[in-house]
């Protein structure tokens, strides 16, 4: 079948149109669907108050605690063994067999599923270490699932500073580590920054690995040893389990809002840090 | 820098130490999820009653608290089925009774099952509502997943030796049991007869009504026991905590929930 | 050696050391997932778990069978919807759309990988699920709710490493076969499709890791039978829900054949793994 050019280049046009619309509107929709039904739900109370019975009433305050803790958990543990891995690579050697074997264990790393690091946390720390289901068991799985994240984010930031700030340093007389630490890592702070702020939205919706080593008690996390149920299994559980809808709905919105500003900051910085280097 | 972040490290690691030595004075209870909502209550209510007590509820499993139990990952295992042979050894105390409720949609035009029938549709012989009487419709069964306490006392009491047919959808809760049932006019499933709600239908067995009475006077045969279980003889402190479940303020709550209690 | 070049090279070693945490912390999942899944897996025989069609634990049998087709199904399912609508989607924004355009939509795109799982799963048990139990008939838990669900998933990933790689072929590629009188189609499909043909088809493989990975979305939506589907109506479970159903409910063999189910996950993905990055490497070689 010929079809004249022009006409097959209109009619692809509009298909990819059509896709990439379609994909657009189920963005959205999800979006909107959520907090069309969450938003209502959605008070100070609601944020401040613990759970009760279950989750039938009350608000989401320990899950968000909970949340905050194991994030701020796994991002302590994350992000200086990215950052320092990413360091290594770009500052402290050469392209080596070694750094292609950093690179690929770290890609190999993203590639896990979630349910993989939760399946290793739960035998490893939950178990093996005896640390139970708890914050430090759920932090120290997630910083493993986000330390790719990490690197490859800080990674590709240190890389983008311009090598003329280096040779200044040296010139002033500065050490590498100096180098380092007073020209390169500032400069690529806010590109590292976006890195960890995604990270910090891939914590805050994480399931699989959470749910099997920081558990799922409803009380207030009062150590780091305690148990503590994030926002996403508290609303897995709601919605699955039918406890209260407009509870669920609600703790859907907070997420989404949660992820909206994630984003938008991260998009942010992201932006500040191309416009400043190219 | 550096002294700084050793310093950091340092304030971290006493927090770490200072927070086991806190966590040492709770207790953990971990096991069925049958079992987990009424204990969430048992612990919400002694703990506003004993202030310096902390009861930390987890799911797992039936068969994963009598395991925790066993290896003293937590103080009471907790379980929805009876012990096995092999898990004799613990001590176990009997904390309420549960109905099973087999249920289906609202809409079902079924409302009494032969125990004969329920084992037809879960083995997968009946496989149509209109061979027991219904509508002309494939029946969708809905089971629970291995190593669940419920399917366990399931099997033991409905099953017997035969296997739920592969073709079950399986969930891991009561409560999506329930979701699933509720919204599907062709579901059956079953489910703690306390969790029954009126998103979904009991069903009678052999003509006897999924009551407390009919479950006290042992007519409606579909009876489990909610356990504790420990190892050896419980701790002091378990024990202040199991004694609070088993006194008439326990039980009140036991039987405010809709289980049935044991006192 | 100065004090400072003594500073100096500890800093390096350390550093060092904190490169190899993530080889490290591979090579320990590997380790502790492999030495919990693999013995029972020969204590029974790898036979009776790749090609066992039974599963009841409670009576030692393993077989895996059901699972790893449900796992493939699903994944391909995803793939039929995710693949037309993510290459479509990087295709228009690379080739067809103004720069302020692919500036507004690229973010939202990307917003579609934040949204936490959990979400995905729920919009399916409430939308998808009853529309296709009502329009099409039988539980709607199924082969093709979980494939549309986690086709909508894979987007983000499909879309980005497309952008990518299509972003990569030179711009003369294009004035040059503009130049030849070829429209913009006409380029795209003779000129710019074929040079990042090797990223794209990565972008393909990574989505086909994140869809045969995914867990909480699926566990939602796929009914979990343990049976194999006749038709994408029916329930399936994968290799990922049956180790997250059973996982907190297991003990002694039981669990650890949810490790061996790990087991084989795990040599799946690193498969794909390995090849995405086989494809991307020699995709960068032929530039």
């Amino acid at each position: 079948m010929y079809l004249n050019p022009k006409i097959e280049q209109r009619v692809v046009q509009a298909i990819l149109w059509v896709f990439t619309l379609a994909t657009v509107f189920i963005l959205f929709f999800i979006i909107f669907y959520i907090l069309h039904k969450g938003l209502p739900v959605l008070s100070y109370n609601f944020l401040t108050t613990n759970p009760l019975d279950m989750g039938k009433s009350g608000g989401i305050y320990s899950t968000i605690i909970g949340t905050i803790a194991l994030t701020i958990m796994s991002l302590l543990i994350a992000t200086p063994l990215g950052v320092g891995t990413a360091i290594y690579l770009t500052e402290y050697t050469r392209e080596s067999r070694i750094t292609r074997v950093i690179r690929f264990g770290s890609e190999c790393l993203s590639g896990i599923p979630s349910i993989i690091f939760g399946l290793f946390g739960f035998i490893l720390f939950v178990t093996k270490l005896k640390m139970g289901w708890s914050i430090l068991s759920g932090g120290l799985t997630l910083a493993f699932m986000l330390l790719p994240t990490i690197i490859r984010t800080s990674e590709e930031a240190i890389k983008s500073v311009p090598y003329n700030l280096h040779e200044v340093s040296y010139s002033l007389g500065s050490t590498q580590w100096q180098t380092v630490t007073k020209v390169v890592l500032p400069s690529a702070l806010p590109g590292i920054l976006t890195g960890v702020i995604l990270s910090v939205g891939r914590s805050v919706g994480e399931t699989a690995a959470v749910i099997f080593t920081a558990g799922s008690a409803l009380r207030m996390p009062t150590s780091l040893f305690s148990s503590s149920r994030t926002m996403a299994v508290h609303f897995f559980i709601l919605a699955r389990e039918g406890i209260s809808m407009p509870n669920a709905y609600g703790t859907a919105a907070v997420l989404i809002i949660t992820i909206l500003i994630i984003n938008i900051i991260a998009y942010r910085l992201m932006h500040k840090f191309i416009k400043k280097y190219s | 820098m550096q002294k700084s972040k050793l310093v950091f490290f340092l304030c971290l690691l006493t927090v770490i130490g200072c927070a086991r030595d806190k966590a040492g004075t709770g207790i953990t209870v971990a096991g069925s999820t049958s079992v987990q909502p009424f204990a969430d209550k048992w612990a919400e209510v002694y703990m506003d009653e004993h202030p310096d007590q902390v009861v930390n509820i987890q799911g797992g499993g039936s068969s994963a608290g009598i395991q925790a139990a066993k290896s003293g990952a937590c103080n009471i295992g907790t379980s929805s089925r009876e012990l096995k042979p092999d898990e004799k050894d613990l001590t176990e105390i009997v904390v309420a009774r549960d109905g099973l409720a087999i249920i289906v949609h609202t809409s079902n035009r079924i409302d009494n099952l032969t125990i004969e029938q329920v084992k037809g549709i879960f083995t997968g012989k009946i496989r149509n509502w209109r061979e027991i009487g219904g509508n002309d419709k494939l029946i969708t069964v809905v089971t629970r997943e291995e190593g669940s306490g419920t399917r366990g006392a399931f099997q033991e009491l409905v099953m017997k030796k035969d296997r739920v047919a592969k073709s079950a959808i399986v969930q891991d809760s009561n409560g999506t049991v329930r979701e699933i049932v509720a919204g599907d006019p062709n579901a059956i499933g079953y489910i703690s007869l306390g969790l029954v709600n009126n998103k979904v239908r009991a069903l009678k067995l052999n003509g006897v009504p999924a009551t407390d009475e009919n479950i006290i006077s042992k007519k409606y045969k579909l009876v489990r026991p909610f356990l504790f279980v420990t190892k050896g003889e419980p701790t002091p402190v378990c024990r202040e905590f199991i004694d609070f479940v088993q006194s008439a303020e326990g039980q009140k709550l036991v039987s405010e929930e809709g289980l049935i209690p044991v006192k | 050696m100065t004090r400072l070049e003594r500073n100096e090279r500890l800093i390096k070693i350390a550093l060092f050391v904190i490169a190899c945490s993530a080889v490290s912390i591979l090579a320990v999942i590997t380790i502790f997932i492999f030495s919990e899944g693999t013995p029972i897996m020969f204590k029974y025989g790898l036979r009776s778990f790749l090609l066992g069609l039974d599963w009841y634990p409670s009576e030692q049998s393993f077989g895996l069978l059901p699972m790893i087709i449900g796992s493939v199904m699903v994944t391909f399912g995803s793939l039929l919807v995710g693949v037309p609508f993510g290459l479509a989607c990087a295709i228009f924004l690379t080739e067809f759309s103004s720069r302020r355009l692919r500036h507004i939509l690229k973010p939202i795109i990307e917003l579609l990988a934040g949204i936490p799982s959990v979400v995905y799963g729920f919009i399916g048990v409430v939308i998808l699920v009853p529309f296709i139990r009502e329009t099409l008939g039988g539980p709607g838990l199924s082969v093709l709710a979980a494939s549309i669900i986690l086709g909508i998933m894979i987007l983000p990933t499909i879309i980005s490493i497309s952008i990518d790689s299509l972003q990569a072929v030179p711009r003369s590629y294009r004035e040059g076969s503009i130049a030849l009188g070829a429209t913009k189609w006409q380029t795209t499909k003779m000129v710019i499709l074929p040079a990042a043909k090797s990223g794209i088809i990565a972008s393909i493989i990574l989505g086909m890791g994140r869809a045969i990975g995914e867990t909480m979305a699926v566990i939602m939506i796929a009914g979990n039978a343990i049976n194999i589907p006749r038709s994408v109506l029916d329930p399936v479970r994968t290799l990922t829900s049956n180790i997250a159903l059973e996982m907190g409910y297991a003990s002694g063999e039981h669990r650890q054949a949810l490790f061996a189910t790990g087991v084989i996950l795990f040599i799946i993905i690193m498969i794909l793994n390995t090849i995405a990055n086989a494809t991307s490497v020699k995709g960068k070689a032929a530039k």
